[in-house]
């Protein structure tokens, strides 16, 4: 959901939403085709094991007012491999996302590509004659902002990965 | 290794199947052999504890297994082959996911080495049926076979149940293992939970010694809890007047004055009407669905609501709801009724006697033979002690309506999907589940044509399952529909028929004609007379509607009664007949 689109709706949040799912054939599927078959708004979805390899966890970021928001952590915790649905946004959370970002590049450009690259501390990981290749991590707002800023040399692919969060266990600025 | 109730000789998967649903104490399965399932059939070939009927659709096997367990309360068991045979169970499946009913599906599916293939007579049966299980499996290891049954049926029946299928790979089914059937099941992922938090019961408690004009609005998950005699005992203690929605028929005894009868698009005028002016509606394992509340900010706008229901998801989905308590409705009523005092509630329901004597269910009858008038005969022939089961339409409502139901699990209708050829499978299956009651099959002629190839399942076994079509040579809800909001523009409703009573006596079954109202009772006592299957069409006027009705999506203050009768319904002195619930 754009900037503009939430100002319309103030009821209309973001939310990060984390669960943990029992790690089996087509859990990946049961999430996605909820998210579907009910109409909700899922902008990225993540997964991979975790410390325990029979537990999954999924990484949910959707939009929607309190009653809808309400309703997919129901229907998320009816799902029968559901172990744990925590909705981080209310909490002290850590979030990544990374983005490989291949960038038209020439001799004149490349300088001033790495200087951004270095602002933004993220790493150049592909070089060619025309292209250029940066690894940027971060939160989904510093990936768009380093997106932004490499738009005007012209992006010739881009791949994200979605959001990973965690909660936090520190309280207070790390 | 030991296995305590194990026998350490090798077996097929096939064979492990088998004995898995002995174990679980299954007694019919209603299936249809295919060449995925060739072995699962070899090994049913000696098995006695197992009836197996094979009927003529997979659809007519899924209907059945939902007709034996909303007949009985067990789970109802169906297995067909891969492909086709799986796909043709979807309808079924969906069915049973909406109204909560706890059936298992086992589906052949094609050797694991094959799956993704496009194999002959593949299909991805687990991707098609995820979004209308509540779980379902690909069994790709004969060692998890057995604890996956258990699981199976584990999941079907508890919480909220639902429909669970499992899908048998033809190689799984041939690979051997030992057979170790699990004593129990624990879930770290699902544990559904029974009790009532004591705080929600408590705020419950006291909104109910506040209530002046209370109504418990009463739903299927109550007789699926088995919860028939906590709830009557709370609504006599407490003196609270009762609606039921279309799977609530049955849950409260319709002969006792706090009876309502149904609420909703098609309910009674008088539910409608406590239910609006209502101060306090408890909901009892209903979800708010949209047939019953109509435009949901209108709905019962000056009640406090109390929603109890085992599933969460169902809380404040559709109307917000005061104070939730999630829970078993037999155990949460349990919770709840030595909680609360008797209610003065006499005005109150004074008030509801008088809309009743007011605006009763009403139709007008004549020479024609009025739908109503089958319905209402039948209930007065059984005094409410049959098994009713419904197909969709006009028909169905009038069903809910006009007979009334003394007990729980003696109506069974498709509600949520609203599946026309429900009847007919559901019926025999249901005559598998109860051999002690009349089990009565009831359809348009439309939806009866949609599983009509079951005649031939139910003449085979004899099952003794009484047919009734009422037959008006319309898709009379469509034309209804049609009539009101479209202009009378009767578009594609109107439907020839064959003859119902020669396509009876072409399978074996014996069938009989009723076309005018002087003939319905006769009719109807030589159908329950006679012994085993039989079948009996009315001729039925061809337009009538069903009322009261609340339009769809609109708020109690658009209801449509019975309207005035025309001259030439005046000119035909035809008889007002009145009846009121309770």
């Amino acid at each position: 959901m754009t900037a503009a689109e939430q100002e319309q709706d103030p009821q209309v949040h973001k939310h990060t939403i984390s669960v943990l799912l029992e790690n089996k054939f087509g859990a990946l599927n049961r999430v996605a085709g909820m998210f579907s078959a009910k109409g909700y708004n899922l902008e990225s979805i993540t997964v991979g094991p975790t410390e325990d390899e029979s537990v999954s966890r999924m990484t949910i970021v959707t939009t929607g007012d309190d009653a809808i928001i309400e309703q997919i952590i129901k229907q998320l915790n009816k799902l029968i491999d559901t172990l744990k649905v925590v909705d981080l946004t209310y909490e002290s959370f850590m979030e990544r996302e990374l983005a490989l970002i291949k960038v038209s590049t020439s001799a004149d450009t490349r300088s001033e590509i790495m200087q951004i690259a270095e602002i933004f501390r993220a790493k150049i990981v592909d070089i060619s004659h025309k292209t250029m290749t940066v690894e940027a991590t971060g939160s989904g707002q510093k990936v768009d902002a380093i997106i932004k800023m490499l738009k005007p040399f012209h992006i010739k692919e881009l791949a994200r990965t979605g959001r990973v969060a965690l909660k936090r266990e520190f309280v207070g600025d790390v | 290794m030991t296995h305590s109730s194990s026998h350490q000789r090798l077996m097929t998967g096939a064979e492990i199947f088998v004995r898995s649903l002995v174990e679980e104490k299954v007694d019919v399965v209603f299936g249809y052999p295919g060449g995925a399932v060739i072995g699962i059939y070899d090994a049913l070939h000696d098995i006695s504890d197992i009836k197996h009927i094979l009927t003529r659709h997979e659809q007519g096997a899924v209907h059945a297994a939902e007709g034996y367990s909303k007949a009985s309360g067990r789970p109802g068991v169906a297995l067909v082959t891969s492909g086709p045979g799986a796909t043709n169970t979807v309808t079924g499946i969906a069915d049973a996911y909406m109204d909560s009913i706890p059936i298992v599906v086992f589906t052949g599916q094609v050797a694991l080495k094959l799956i993704g293939n496009d194999a002959f007579q593949e299909a991805d049966i687990v991707g098609i049926t995820r979004p209308i299980t509540k779980h379902n499996y690909l069994v790709r290891d004969v060692n998890e076979l057995a604890a996956t049954i258990k699981e199976a049926f584990y999941v079907a029946t508890t919480g909220r149940p639902g429909p669970v299928l499992v899908d048998l790979p033809k190689d799984v089914m041939a690979s051997k293992a030992v057979f170790s059937y699990p004593k129990s099941v624990k879930l770290r992922s699902y544990q559904p939970h029974t009790e009532g938090h004591q705080k929600q019961l408590s705020k419950a408690a006291e909104l109910i010694a506040k209530a002046k004009r209370p109504v418990l609005y009463v739903g299927g998950g109550t007789i699926l809890s088995g919860a028939s005699e906590e709830l009557t005992a709370f609504a006599r203690a407490t003196g609270i007047p009762v609606t039921t929605t279309l799977h609530g028929l049955g849950a409260f005894p319709e002969s006792d004055e706090l009876s309502l009868g149904m609420l909703g698009m098609h309910g009674t005028w008088y539910s409608n009407t406590a239910v609006h002016y209502s101060d306090l509606l408890i909901a009892v394992g209903a979800r708010f669905d949209d047939r019953v509340t109509g435009r949901t900010d209108a709905f019962a706008p000056e009640a406090k609501k109390i929603h109890i229901d085992i599933d969460p998801s169902n809380i404040s989905k559709n109307v917000k709801v005061d104070v939730p308590i999630v829970g078993d409705v037999k155990t949460v009523l349990k919770q709840l009724t030595p909680m609360v005092k008797p209610l003065d509630t006499k005005d109150w329901v004074r008030t509801i006697r008088a809309w009743k004597e007011e605006h009763p269910l009403r139709y007008r009858n004549g020479k024609e033979v009025r739908m109503q008038h089958v319905i209402q005969t039948l209930s007065g022939l059984t005094k409410g002690n049959a098994v009713m089961v419904s197909d969709v339409g006009q028909h169905q409502m009038w069903m809910a309506q006009f007979f009334n139901y003394m007990l729980p699990r003696t109506h069974l209708t498709s509600g949520g999907l609203g599946t026309m050829g429900f009847s007919l499978p559901a019926a025999m299956g249901a005559a598998f589940a109860r051999r002690d009651i009349p089990v009565i099959s009831v359809s348009g002629d439309g939806g009866f044509q949609m599983n009509i190839q079951e005649l031939a399942t139910i003449r085979e076994h004899s099952v003794p399952v009484k047919i009734i079509i009422l037959n008006n040579g319309y898709l009379g809800m469509v034309r209804q529909w049609q009539q009101l909001f479209w202009r009378k523009r009767y578009s594609h409703v109107e439907m020839f028929g064959p003859d119902f009573v020669k396509v009876a006596e072409a399978y074996g079954i014996p069938g009989f004609r009723a076309t005018q109202t002087a003939e319905v009772e006769e009719t109807l006592r030589r159908l329950l007379d006679t012994e085993g299957p039989a079948l009996a069409e009315f001729r039925v006027m061809k337009e009538d509607n069903v009322y009261p009705m609340i339009p769809a999506g609109q708020t109690y203050n658009e209801i449509m009664d019975v309207p005035e009768a025309t001259e030439e319904e005046q000119g035909e002195r035809l008889e007002l007949v009145t009846i009121a619930k309770g």
